[in-house]
């Protein structure tokens, strides 16, 4: 953050300022000065979608070269929008329970991700804060949980099926133990990197334990949290669809392997898309979330 | 006037990895009522280290520090700090970072509507009315500082403590800082003590300049009286006599007696 009075700036910025500007290649300059300042946030917009535009462009023509040569076996994209117009057509239509429509496997697997990572949290947090703030209880927890992190979290599904003998939980208990670790590890590592100023001033006011916690710890912590939920989201997301394809029932990963059974590969690549999609939108929430929560520190 | 702070030959070490650093040793000092007092002295002699022991966050390792004839036992309200990097809370607005403050110390007392007005109070001490609902990552480096020295004077404590309040600020600023300063010690008499490396700021804000020897084991080396009459003006003085020799002074024990040769 600068501490400059608001004349230095300006100051430093004209001269640089303008050397830029005569720097820039003349083509796009004269583009933008073309257009009449009106339509000048269109001009600024266009020339933003032109790239990544360009990228989904030869992504599709890529894919449909590929689905040529090998001469229909992979499904090219015109069958694939023509297959997903027809299952978004009706998504939520129920024959029975191994034949329901898409968004009833989404919703289930959102569902489990959701109660999976819910409970992750309500336990990973408190503990990531404790042991952020107690060196003992850091240390006790630190081997246990070096060992048990790294481990794939689909070599708990076994645990899980043998306790809970049965698909859902046992998926949702493959969630809720991969989730957990980034929210632990990243609440502790925020609880410690809270600046000893911010501390200082809670122990000059003397606050009560609660208003330390509630007005500094908390607010403090938070954008460390939600690096370690978004962290957590990401790999929660991964991690069910394997799972689902492992255990079965309803879901995205069991929707597609049954299709892979019934041999129709447009509905696994349409799968693909909306696992990457519901991916992405997660992980762009959690971000705009933690942008909310930042209060311009880090900036 | 009444003694109010006394540090009787107070030693503060610390234990580090290459064994026991003594920073402070027979530290005697005592501050009077509305006395300002600056601690002066180079870079890393332990003038923070006195200021946090008056402040109750460090405890002395040998001797006495007592305020208003207690023993200081840990911070407190009544003793406000006004932090060298300003520590105000990113998520607070300036007028909840006050407030937090105005709460802690008048909350028990006073009805919501009275905690407002002193906070909004504070804030126009400093000219900051207009700031009253920004985040500190939105204002200046000035002005968070002057939210930081809102906050601490709002406390209405029994003395003021500043670590280099105006260090981390442009020249500039931090004039026009001291200027504010200078009015608002004036106005309210407060009892004020301020750790600073700027010879004009000691020299203008303060009743008396305690000179540190440097480290380690720094000490008290010289006390400075600054009998230059009140209400105070950095343009009138700059032509004054005494002014200049006060200014001489500290600069002869900073750079003659004890200078520090560069590391
Ligand atoms: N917590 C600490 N542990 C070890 N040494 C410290 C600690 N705090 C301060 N010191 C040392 O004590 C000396 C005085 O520090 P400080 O009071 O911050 O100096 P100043 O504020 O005058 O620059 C320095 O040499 C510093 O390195
Ligand atoms: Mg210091």
């Amino acid at each position: 953050m600068s501490t400059a009075e608001t004349f230095s700036p300006t100051l430093a910025a004209g001269p640089v300022a303008t050397a830029a500007r005569s720097a820039r290649p003349r083509k796009r300059k004269t583009l933008l000065a073309a257009a009449p300042p009106s339509l000048q946030p269109l001009v600024r917009f266009i020339r933003w979608l032109v790239p990544p535009l360009l990228g989904l462009i030869a992504f599709v023509l890529l894919w449909s070269l590929v689905s040529q040569v090998s001469r229909g076996s992979l499904p090219g994209p015109v069958s694939t929008w023509a297959s997903a117009t027809e299952l978004f057509a009706d998504p939520f239509y129920q024959n029975g329970p191994n034949d329901q429509g898409i968004g009833w496997n989404i919703l289930m697997s959102l569902g489990r991700v959701g109660v999976g990572f819910g409970l992750a949290a309500v336990v990973g947090i408190p503990l990531g804060f404790m042991i952020g703030r107690f060196d003992f209880l850091s240390r006790m927890t630190a081997p246990v949980i070096s060992l048990l992190r790294p481990v794939s979290p689909l070599a708990w599904l076994p645990i899980g099926l043998l306790v809970f003998k049965a698909a859902s939980p046992a998926s949702i208990w493959v969630i809720f133990i991969s989730s957990i670790w980034p929210m632990i590890l990243n609440t502790a590592a925020g609880v410690r990197a809270v600046p000893q100023d911010y501390l200082n001033v809670a122990r000059v006011l003397r606050l009560s334990e609660w208003k330390v916690f509630s007005v500094i710890l908390l607010p403090a912590v938070l954008p460390h949290m939600l690096t370690g939920v978004r962290l957590a989201i990401g790999t929660a997301w991964l991690v069910i669809v394997a799972a689902e394809m492992l255990t079965g029932g309803v879901g995205l990963g069991f929707w597609v392997w049954d299709e892979w059974n019934n041999l129709n590969v447009e509905h696994i690549l349409i799968a693909i898309f909306v696992v990457g999609l519901v991916g992405l939108a997660l992980e762009q929430a959690l971000v705009w979330l933690a942008k909310k929560a930042s209060f311009g520190q880090g900036e | 006037m009444e003694r109010f702070v006394e540090l009787e030959n107070v030693q503060k070490h610390f234990e580090t990895k290459k064994g026991r650093f003594v920073a402070l040793q027979d530290i005697n000092l005592t501050i009077r009522q509305g006395e300002v007092v600056s601690l002066i002295g180079h870079s890393g002699c332990g003038k923070s280290t006195v200021l946090n022991i008056i402040a109750g966050l460090l405890e002395p390792s040998d001797g006495i520090a007592l305020c208003n004839g207690r023993e200081i036992d840990g911070p407190g309200p009544e003793r406000a700090v006004v932090f060298q990097n300003h520590s105000l809370l990113p998520w607070l607005s300036c007028y909840g970072n006050i407030l937090l403050a105005v709460e802690r110390v008048f909350g028990a007392k006073e009805g919501k509507a009275q905690l407002a007005a002193r906070t909004d109070a504070a804030l126009a001490l400093v000219g900051l009315s207009h700031a009253r609902d920004k985040h500190p990552h939105e204002i200046s480096g000035g002005m968070k500082q002057r939210v930081g020295i809102a906050r601490a004077l709002a406390m209405e404590p029994k003395v003021l403590l500043m670590d280099e309040p105006f260090g981390a600020l442009d020249a500039l600023t931090r004039a026009n800082l001291q200027d504010e300063m200078v009015k608002i010690v004036d106005a309210t008499g407060s009892t004020v003590v301020m750790v600073t490396h700027d010879v004009d700021e000691a020299v203008l804000l303060s009743d008396r300049i305690v000179m540190m020897t440097n480290g380690p084991a720094a000490t008290v080396g010289e006390i400075l009286e600054v009998q230059l009459p009140r209400p105070r003006n950095r343009l009138a003085l700059a032509g004054d006599a005494d002014y200049h020799r006060y200014r001489g002074a500290v600069l002869d024990f900073l750079y003659q007696k004890h200078r520090k040769e560069a590391a």
